[in-house]
């Protein structure tokens, strides 16, 4: 049965704005996505909204529903009352650039300072070879989408600006760790994932894991495993104290 | 000269919301509930920690007293290690593993620092700190010796089962097994529980490695622990409101507020 629901939607830019009142036609089986589609087509067609695939999978309609960061097109009317306001805003630990569209300059900033996949030399018959089994906590992390939903709810960088140069986010760090955990890549990334990317600043209350909309246990699977990494080279007695009398360089 | 930035989501350029969430839903519950809990047992071990008496009723020890290596302890199983004035608690002197390995755990952590400290309350609730570096520095960087809190506190759960065994062979009545031992039992099965399924066991005995296909049987406990350790919170908070129930039961027993039924 359709209904009208009553939406109020954040539009605006980096010089100001505000939540806006509409009500719009839902239909059953709708997701928000839907619903902001028809709100451009009938009554804001300059509403800016970025989008892709509506299935899930290209990570572009991320934003803030009812405060809770989430993908629109993942996300489904038949699960608010239809009395209920529903609140939807830009992600909120980015630069706004129009309506629902934020800047997420910063993710690609941090993607490219990560030093990339570095394997060891190929076998004599010029394959790489690696046992499934090694591999496959790293292919846990490969199912990211990247809609920045982690690095969105992550407290160290939404509710503090100052801390972005110092820290990459939960999405990064995961990129750190499958790297890391990777049967073929030679490079230590344990101290500059402390050092360099800010791994010591999370303090693994998960928020990242809970709003991954693929599901990714990233708290869990990549970032407290990176922790102890960082513990193995850095923090355990032995090699601090190799540092400490300077038998140890690095 | 570095700009102040103000705290918050509302730094310069994102879209101006004054709202510190605009969350719906009971999101407050979850650290309301988690202070309730940790506050009751902080207030109750304490008191018990310090009471220094009704620690002992026939064979059975309490926990947070076991093992007993200083002056007070009766029927302790254990050689007095300490032999301080008996004005001194012997719960302080042990007490400070079990306690550094739930203050370091990570599940713990989350919990404290979401409910305690509020950094973040909750998901997409703004904290209130002005300023935050997280688990860099002093006192938080000794977070990082959670795993030497976990190999000495593996010693525990054994401890406690040789406790409840020795309620059964230390009567002078011949022996039985009464609903105290029962209970010390599950109390260190739990605790075991608790330990072998933390993240810092999971990654000593097989996270570290880069090749599981090297060593097929520390990945098969990799795989145990793994499975356990999604179940963490769990034992943390089972363990956590048993070892109390524990404590409390043989109290009752201490005070004479009830005999201990015999069950075979």
């Amino acid at each position: 049965m359709a209904y009208e629901a009553s939406l109020r939607v954040w539009r605006g830019d980096d010089e100001g704005g505000g939540l806006e009142d509409f009500l719009v036609e839902v239909n059953e089986g709708e997701v928000v996505l839907d619903i902001i589609h028809r709100l451009q087509a009938t009554q804001a067609p300059d509403l800016a909204v970025r989008w892709n695939c509506k299935a899930g999978k290209c990570g572009s309609c991320s934003a803030e529903i009812n405060g809770r960061p989430r993908l629109m097109c993942l996300t489904r009317m038949g699960t608010f009352d239809e009395e209920e306001v529903i609140t939807i805003t830009p992600l909120r630990a980015f630069p706004v650039i129009r309506d629902l569209v934020t800047d997420v300059w910063f993710n690609y900033e941090k993607a490219q300072s990560i030093p990339p996949f570095t394997p060891r030399e190929r076998d004599e018959d010029g394959n790489h070879r690696m046992q499934q089994v090694d591999v496959e906590r790293s292919q846990e992390f490969r199912k990211c989408i990247e809609c920045f939903l982690c690095q969105d709810t992550c407290h160290v960088v939404r509710d503090h600006e100052e801390n972005k140069p110092s820290f990459a986010g939960p999405r990064f760090l995961m990129r750190i760790a499958e790297l890391d955990m990777h049967p073929l890549d030679t490079l230590d990334r344990r101290r500059a994932a402390q050092d360099d990317f800010g791994l010591g600043m999370c303090n693994i209350t998960k928020c990242c894991t809970e709003v991954c909309p693929e599901g990714i246990k990233i708290t869990d699977n990549a970032l407290i495993p990176m922790k102890e990494r960082v513990v193995d080279r850095k923090y355990v007695p032995k090699t601090w104290l190799g540092r400490t009398i300077g038998r140890r360089k690095d | 000269m570095t700009a102040t930035v103000p705290a918050g989501p509302n730094a310069p350029g994102r879209a101006t919301i004054a709202a510190r969430t605009l969350r719906t839903d009971r999101w407050w519950l979850q650290p309301v509930t988690t202070v309730t809990v940790l506050v009751l047992f902080i207030v109750y071990s304490t008191f018990r920690a310090f009471e220094n008496a009704h620690f002992e009723a026939g064979a059975y020890l309490s926990p947070f007293y076991s093992p007993c290596i200083a002056t007070g302890c009766e029927e302790t199983a254990f050689p007095v290690l300490i032999p301080g004035p008996a004005f001194i608690s012997p719960a302080l002197y042990i007490l400070v593993i079990p306690l550094g390995f739930r203050l370091t755990c990570y599940y713990y952590r989350k919990a404290y620092y979401r409910s305690f400290w509020l950094s973040p309350p909750a998901c997409a609730v703004a904290e209130p700190h002005s300023r935050y570096t997280g688990e860099t520095r002093f006192p938080l960087l000794f977070q990082n010796l959670h795993r030497y809190f976990f190999y000495v506190g593996l010693l525990y759960p054994v401890i406690l089962l040789y406790d409840a065994a020795h309620t059964v062979w230390a009567r002078d009545d011949g022996g039985y097994v009464g609903l105290g031992t029962v209970i010390l039992v599950v109390n260190a099965l739990l605790l075991a529980m608790y330990s072998m399924s933390c993240h810092s066991c999971r990654h000593l005995i097989g996270g570290r490695l880069v090749h599981f296909s090297k060593h097929p049987i520390r990945y098969r406990l990799w795989t145990w622990v793994s499975r356990e350790n999604s179940r963490h919170m769990k034992w943390a908070w089972i363990s956590l409101v048993v070892v109390a129930a524990a404590d409390f039961y043989v109290r009752l027993l201490s005070t004479g507020a009830f005999d201990d039924p015999i069950l075979f």
